[in-house]
């Protein structure tokens, strides 16, 4: 039965009615048209669909919409503020770290993640925690060099 | 030796997509344009192909052969504004083609990238384009464009000269402001274009400029739309919304090949809002939001009726068969002198068999589609390389002419030649139509896996003779199925026979990155290393001693000297391997180190990593350095999968490890240290990039591990579940 779960994302409230176990994902892009988040496998397996919850990197695809009820959801689209970019986002640019992007807006939630609980990860700890996102393109190198361009300049979020 | 080869099978786009021509030519309509564009000045560079070309290659009914597309055609259009639109049918995959065009534009006119918008593959809008593949990009569409920037900057700079009379030699064109040489006279783009309704068609012979005087081209600029991509605003064809927006959804049979026998449509048509559509082999639903269409699908009561098929275990035995309805007569070069000389004339014969296993693309994005019809009119927004090809076969499934459809393809996640088809087009054209409202469909993982193609699977039978001095003396080169990309070779060798053999293929097959580059690298390159073995040689000696290419020796000089190949000896449980090669016009050689990772507790369990690479690329002159290594590095992580562990699994119509669970790909963990040295050759011309840093690592990565363990293994992928027992470590 659909009922109405009552969102925060992006520090905005926001109410959706639908059943409890429609993944957050579907209600992300195709209820509230925030599209930023992708679906690139429906199995937890890829990460395009990375987003977090309480600061939590979660899979978006495999998340019933209930579990995220009254939490503080961010999205790729909640990054950037007043169109000023995240030192992530910048270091992304700049490390040319995308082709398709395709990948992007997961590869750098779950980037900001790893910043906000360990501001100067090592190679070894970017790699072990990045290794549940896949690029397809195989930028991988540069994802990494990014967020160590990051780490140096600030945290990933304000 | 190239004198005496069959073209034919060195050029080879696509052998697997049948490729029909564009069916008319472009009327250019002035009024039509006017209306497309509105005010200012657009720039049309005319197409000169032969019909009897086009004609020919649409009855031979097999891809290009050597007919490459001619037909490459640009248009510029310069609005009251001043603002620069570039209209081309190339599409933007993540090959940065949408930078490295509007470079040459903003290299040519003379006006900064800021000012330059790109409009790619919309149907209603560019000239016609036969797709984006092959990597002809940078060879063909890039010069065209400049060309039409080169003859649109001499047309303005007249037009200028005569608003503020003055002779057409006393005017720059310089960052996008016409001036005078003392700059005491300005006008500005904008003030030349306003109030005109122009249209102009670039002259023929227009000379463009030299790659050593290029400024904007050649140089690192990054993506033009990279702040999109960081923030997640681009809109990717999965990401639009139309408004009264139905979702579709597939009802697909439990295995390939299936017929449909029967369909009960009623308890799915009982849910409100649902539309059922019943068309041949064709079931589907669309529904008002994605979960409602999911029950929907499971609602319909289908019953197939399915063939047995084959599986894994026979796929090389049936491949060897020739293709039903071809004489089994191999395809390719004429052979050159005779391979029993050859043989008789060598110290050491070897005879080794090569295999590779089909892999799946797996782009990020799976195929989507939102369709919408208007009237009779039909737009459909999908992610495919080939948007005309596209248009084509959705006339010709829901027959309607082509002038009724429009197909626009936004930046895409991605293909690696795998979105050359309109399956998930004409699937969500099908239901908008039946249902009277827009339609997306988005594939899940698994149809992505299922419903797609594949890299095709391929034996490789190699025969070859050499001297004790090195010196090759016979090549015979067998390939079945997997294709004939790359079979061509750089050795001097007096004997050759190379052939390609076409099959039944079990599993629907076509494009894939590098098509059968990657197999017919990985058999020669990798049984090099099997003759410089036999003669106790060093395989970058060998290679040398039997290559006079100056290109490819060049590539491979690089790539060793930064590898530091020769200088020491692999450590305990770590090898070296190295392979060269060439294809589409680029030079490639790659050094891999690998790394046994044993398992202590299970030697079964030990695996092969790939620690180390260095790949020297040449690909003529360089566009765009950043871009160039970021395609060379993707290049390499996605051909590590390949090489090591990707491999389709499939058994009586059923794809067993179709899921990103089961198929593994390459992550953060697998990615080797990258050293990319790019060969700038300013004096050639630009060659494409996409595909050809594919082809070098898999062989490389072979020679390494034997190297490190004596283990020659000849199938790819090479080590999918771990180290085999004989391995010496």
């Amino acid at each position: 039965m659909s009922k109405v779960t009552e969102l925060t994302i992006n520090g905005r409230r926001t109410s959706v009615k639908v059943e409890p176990d429609v993944p957050l994902l579907s209600v992300l892009r195709d209820y509230l048209d925030l599209t930023g988040t992708k679906y690139g496998c429906g199995e937890g397996r890829c990460g395009a669909c990375s987003v977090m919850i309480d600061g939590q990197l979660t899979r978006s695809c495999v998340t019933p919409v209930a579990k995220a009820a009254d939490k503080n959801i961010t999205t790729i689209e909640g990054l950037a503020k007043d169109g000023k970019l995240t030192p992530i986002q910048e270091a992304f640019i700049k490390a040319d770290a995308m082709q398709c992007a395709f990948c992007t807006s997961g590869m750098i939630m779950a980037a900001s993640a790893l910043l906000n609980r360990n501001a100067r990860p090592s190679r070894e700890e970017i790699v072990s925690f990045m290794n549940r996102n896949v690029c397809r393109c195989g930028v991988y190198q540069r994802i990494v060099e990014a967020i160590q361009m990051a780490s140096n300049t600030g945290s990933a979020e304000e | 030796m190239t004198d005496d080869h069959d073209d034919r099978i060195s050029i080879e786009p696509e052998r697997y997509e049948l490729l029909a021509g564009p069916g008319y030519n472009f009327n250019l309509d002035r009024r039509d344009f006017i209306k497309t564009f509105g005010l200012g000045i657009l720039f049309i560079v005319p197409t000169a192909r032969s019909h009897a070309q086009q004609r020919e290659q649409e009855e031979s009914g097999r891809g290009f052969g050597n007919n490459l597309p001619q037909e490459i055609s640009a248009w510029i259009h310069i609005d009251e504004a001043g603002k620069v639109t570039v209209l081309t049918g190339k599409v933007e995959f993540g090959q940065n083609a949408r930078t490295s065009l509007t470079q040459a534009v903003a290299d040519e006119l003379h006006v900064p990238i800021s000012s330059i918008q790109l409009v790619m593959g919309d149907t209603d809008v560019v000239p016609f384009d036969m797709g984006t593949f092959g990597s002809r990009t940078t060879p063909t569409m890039a010069p065209q464009l400049r060309r039409a920037a080169a003859a649109a900057r001499e047309m303005l700079i007249a037009m200028a000269a005569e608003q503020l009379q003055l002779p057409s030699n006393d005017l720059r064109l310089v960052d996008a402001r016409f001036v005078n040489h003392d700059k005491s006279k300005t006008l500005t783009l904008a003030e030349v274009a306003r109030g005109r309704k122009l249209v102009k068609v670039i002259p023929e012979n227009i000379s463009i400029t030299p790659p050593a005087n290029w400024t904007i081209a050649g140089t690192s600029v990054t993506k033009v739309n990279a702040v999109d991509l960081v923030t997640g605003r681009h809109r990717y064809t999965s990401d639009l919304k139309r408004a009264g927006l139905l979702y579709g959804k597939i009802v697909r049979p439990a295995t390939l090949n299936a017929v449909l026998r029967s369909a009960n449509t009623k308890p799915a048509e009982a849910i409100p809002g649902v539309k059922v559509v019943v068309d041949g082999n064709f079931v589907g639903v669309a529904a008002p939001d994605p979960q409602t269409a999911i029950k929907a699908a499971n609602a319909v009561v289908v019953d197939w009726q399915s063939t047995t098929q084959p599986s894994n275990a026979e796929l090389f035995e049936l491949l060897r068969k020739p293709a039903s309805g071809g004489a089994g007569r191999g395809r390719g070069s004429r052979p050159q002198g005779s391979i029993a000389d050859g043989l008789a004339a060598a110290d050491k014969k070897l005879e080794s068999t090569y295999t590779v296993e089909y892999i799946a693309h797996a782009p990020l994005e799976p195929r989507a589609a939102v369709a919408e019809w208007t009237g009779d009119k039909l737009t459909v927004w999908t992610g495919t390389q080939r948007p005309f090809g596209v248009r084509g076969e959705l006339a010709e499934a829901l027959h309607i002419s082509e002038d009724k459809i429009r197909v626009i393809v936004p930046d895409t996640g991605s293909g690696y030649g795998g979105k050359h088809t309109g399956g998930c087009a004409i699937e969500a054209a099908r239901l908008a139509r039946a249902a009277g409202k827009p339609v997306k469909l988005v594939w899940t993982r698994a149809e992505e896996f299922n419903w797609a193609y594949f890299r095709p699977a391929g034996v490789i039978d190699i025969k070859s003779g050499v001297k004790a001095d090195g010196t090759i003396t016979a090549w015979e080169f067998y390939n079945y199925n997997s294709g004939s990309a790359g079979i061509q070779i750089k050795y001097d060798i007096p004997n050759t026979d190379i052939q390609f053999h076409q099959s039944n293929s079990p599993l629907r097959q076509g494009s894939y990155r590098g098509l059968a580059a990657t197999a017919n690298h990985f058999a020669r390159e990798c049984h090099m290393d099997e003759l410089a073995n036999a003669v106790k040689m060093d395989s970058l000696e060998f290679r040398l001693k039997n290559i006079k290419d100056q290109r490819l020796r060049a590539v491979l000089e690089a790539a060793t000297k930064a590898f530091g190949w020769g200088k020491t000896k692999a450590a305990n449980d770590r090898g070296f391997g190295l392979s060269c090669g060439f294809e589409k016009g680029s030079y490639v050689a790659t050094c891999a180190e690998i790394a046994i990772e044993r398992d202590a507790k299970n030697r079964k369990n030990s695996q092969v990593r790939v620690v180390r690479v260095v790949e020297a690329f040449e690909c003529g002159a360089v566009v765009n350095p950043l871009h160039l290594k970021n395609q060379i590095e993707g290049a390499i992580v996605q051909a590590a999968g390949g090489a090591l562990f990707e491999a389709i699994q499939f058994e009586n119509g059923k794809i067993l490890n179709g899921r990103f669970a089961d198929y593994r790909l390459p992550r953060f963990g697998d990615t080797p240290a990258i050293e990319v040295v790019l060969v700038d050759r300013k004096d050639l011309p630009s060659e494409g990039a996409g595909e050809t840093p594919i082809v070098g690592l898999a062989p490389a990565v072979g020679n390494a591990i034997f190297n490190a363990t004596g283990l020659r293994l000849r199938s790819l992928p090479l080590t999918p579940k771990g180290i085999p027992p004989q391995a010496r470590f």
